[in-house]
């Protein structure tokens, strides 16, 4: 029997989905909560938080999954856009510590170091949460529409894509790292104190983060594949496939590119937003260059153009780094860089498509490799 | 023959390449309902003249009016798919990583092609019908789910004929159909496509003079980016002028 053309979950997959949404959800809170610190059940807040912010990671994988895997637009500047959702949070926190502050002045720390008097007026909209949390998202969205529409409008295309958005990431990275951009700098922005009345180093607030997070990614995950599944979905894997076949059918590939190229930009909004309240410090260090790389190897780690491989290799790859950091600090860098050339190389289907290979029922043939290495079962 | 019943009528086109002129001066006319075959040695300029047609690329100078009278010359590919013209390209192309169901869904005619109402899109009835249907003619209809990536060479070509008949243009311009064809699929080939001509005007491009003797009625022979004779097959076969530029090639004169 013909297989389905496209990877997607079947009926196993879907009921696994469902149970891991279910631990995320409700048993590990639980087991943060419930069990006795000395317990082996137990799950630490530290452990807790450190998942929160994996999934923040898998939030912002989403997004590049999309644009990447199914329409093979390589953007290699997703970084920029957390870290436009990250510091609209991080300004809205860090004018929620107010007197609290070392300084004890209204202003954040920064500004008081810098000489700055008066609050900049860019910070105005960041007084309320509403300014924080729609900010995160419309910044990045809208940064995106312009960018997309003056690069894919001029039919940008393949690396010449990568090269502008990773360029993109450098530029955004000198520009926070400035001082006369008022964000703090090098430093970034830190030492957020409370949001809404709840204190950040309160574990039940880290928990409330926590389980936002997992809403988030359960509703950023069905989001991403009402779309794929919908005929929009389908166009935006015919562009990767034969672009001008395309154009031919009445289509315009530049607007469906740009379309996916700012639903990734808000999802990644949204990732940076929840990241900041949880992590508690945001720096020019996370938005540049080389973390919108590895965005693109947790992608291609966990298997491209299936969505939970993004979610999978974002976890594994952050989960990995944060044991192996504590044996191997220094080897890090190469363990990650290795890890690539393997996946690439080896396993082009990444995480999702060996599990799928161990798992595949003797009955159902086992999945079909194409040429570019997507899982076609 | 009046300009009434023309669907296309290229004058004077010119198609300029720094220097080169892969079409000059060409004058190229086709009827409603008419198939049409363009033969003519490598880079007389067969490919060209399709490609100006469809808006993959702007010629120099010319006139290029189709139906009634709109000049295509300067629109892009979108709008002269949407005006009517399909285009079948050479090499089969075909989105491999979709069904073949999926390929031909995505090219049926449709008000809007734009990113939202595509998103909201469900397949109606009629249109289901429509690619069932398409599927029958094309004959892949046991292959309507497969992956169209693993077809066979012929079959892509086939499906990309389907793709473009569901975007109901009243003028088809195909591509050498047949390069890389069995003898057996060249003559399904022939005969796909003399049925597709009850319904709409076909020009195609090609080599195989066998195939061209299956389904030509008029010939037209481009050679150096100009049209130097139209005929029956057997009138161009037999024109000097023709015989001299084949020289040598034994494409024509068999």
């Amino acid at each position: 029997m013909p297989e389905q053309p496209v990877a997607r979950p079947d009926s196993r997959e879907t009921v696994s989905l469902y149970l891991v949404g279910v631990v995320l959800l409700v048993v590990l809170p639980l087991l943060n909560v419930l069990t006795p610190e000395d317990s082996w059940l137990h799950l630490s807040d530290f452990r807790l938080n450190q998942f929160g912010k994996f999934l923040c990671f898998a939030i912002l994988a989403l997004g590049l999954d999309l644009i990447w895997g199914y329409c093979g637009v390589l953007s290699m500047g997703q970084g920029v856009f957390f870290g436009f959702g990250a510091y609209c949070m991080g300004m809205y926190l860090a004018l929620q510590i107010g007197t609290e502050s070392v300084y004890g002045s209204e202003l954040p720390d920064f500004m008081v170091w810098t000489q700055v008097k008066e609050l900049p007026l860019f910070w105005y909209p960041f007084k309320s949460i509403v300014g924080g949390v729609l900010g995160a998202i419309l910044v990045p969205v809208l940064f995106a529409t312009l960018f997309g529409f003056l690069a894919f409008r001029s039919r940008i295309k393949g690396v010449y894509f990568a090269i502008i958005t990773q360029a993109l990431a450098f530029a955004a990275w000198l520009v926070f790292n400035r001082n006369e951009t008022r964000l703090g700098g090098t430093n970034g922005l830190t030492d957020f104190k409370q949001a809404l009345g709840f204190r950040l180093s309160d574990p039940s607030t880290q928990r409330g983060l926590y389980i936002i997070t997992v809403l988030a990614l359960g509703a950023s995950y069905l989001f991403c594949r009402w779309i794929v599944a919908s005929r929009a979905g389908k166009v935006l894997i015919a562009i990767r496939d034969s672009e001008s076949r395309v154009t031919f059918s009445g289509y315009t590939p530049w607007m469906y590119k740009l379309f996916v190229f700012v639903v990734s930009a808000g999802l990644a909004g949204l990732a940076g937003m929840l990241y900041v309240p949880q992590v508690g410090i945001i720096t020019p260090a996370q938005i540049g260059v080389l973390p919108s790389l590895e965005v693109v190897i947790w992608v291609a780690v966990g298997g491209r153009g299936t969505l939970i491989g993004a979610v999978l290799g974002a976890v594994a790859v952050n989960y990995g780094r944060s044991v192996l950091t504590n044996y191997f600090p220094e080897a890090w860098p190469f363990i990650l860089g290795g890890l690539f050339v393997v996946v690439v190389t080896m396993f082009p289907d990444g995480l999702l498509g060996m599990i799928r290979k161990v798992t595949a029922r003797k009955d159902t043939p086992a999945p079909v490799s194409n040429a570019d290495g997507r899982t076609a079962a | 023959m009046t300009d009434g019943d023309l669907i296309l009528n290229c004058e004077n086109v010119v198609m300029d390449y720094d220097g080169f002129k892969a079409l000059n001066n060409c004058n190229f006319r086709v009827q409603y309902n008419e198939l049409r075959v363009v033969i003519g040695p490598n880079g007389a300029g067969k490919t060209t003249l399709l490609d100006v047609i469809c808006g993959k690329t702007t010629p120099t100078s010319g006139k290029i009016l189709f139906g009634k009278g709109i000049n295509l010359v300067g629109k892009n590919a979108e709008d002269i798919t949407k005006l009517g013209v399909g285009r079948k390209f050479q090499a089969p192309s075909v989105y491999g990583n979709l069904s073949v169901w999926q390929n031909l869904d995505l090219s049926v005619k449709r008000p809007s092609k734009g990113v939202f109402p595509t998103l909201m899109g469900r397949s109606s009835p009629a249109e289901r019908v429509r690619i069932e249907e398409t599927l029958e003619t094309i004959g892949l209809s046991t292959h309507a789910h497969d992956r169209a990536g693993a077809l066979s060479h012929g079959q892509k070509q086939w499906l990309e004929i389907g793709m473009v008949i569901l975007q109901e243009p009243s003028l088809l311009l195909v591509d050498e159909p047949v390069a890389g064809m069995s003898d057996k699929e060249t003559e399904q080939t022939g005969r796909l496509l003399t049925s597709l001509s009850e319904k709409q005007a076909i020009v195609v491009i090609e080599h195989d003079m066998d195939f061209v003797r299956q389904i030509a009625k008029i010939v037209t022979v481009l050679a150096e980016g100009t049209v130097i004779c139209e005929g029956t097959v057997d009138a161009v076969q037999a024109d000097d002028h023709v015989r001299e530029i084949y020289l040598g090639r034994a494409k024509v004169a068999h």
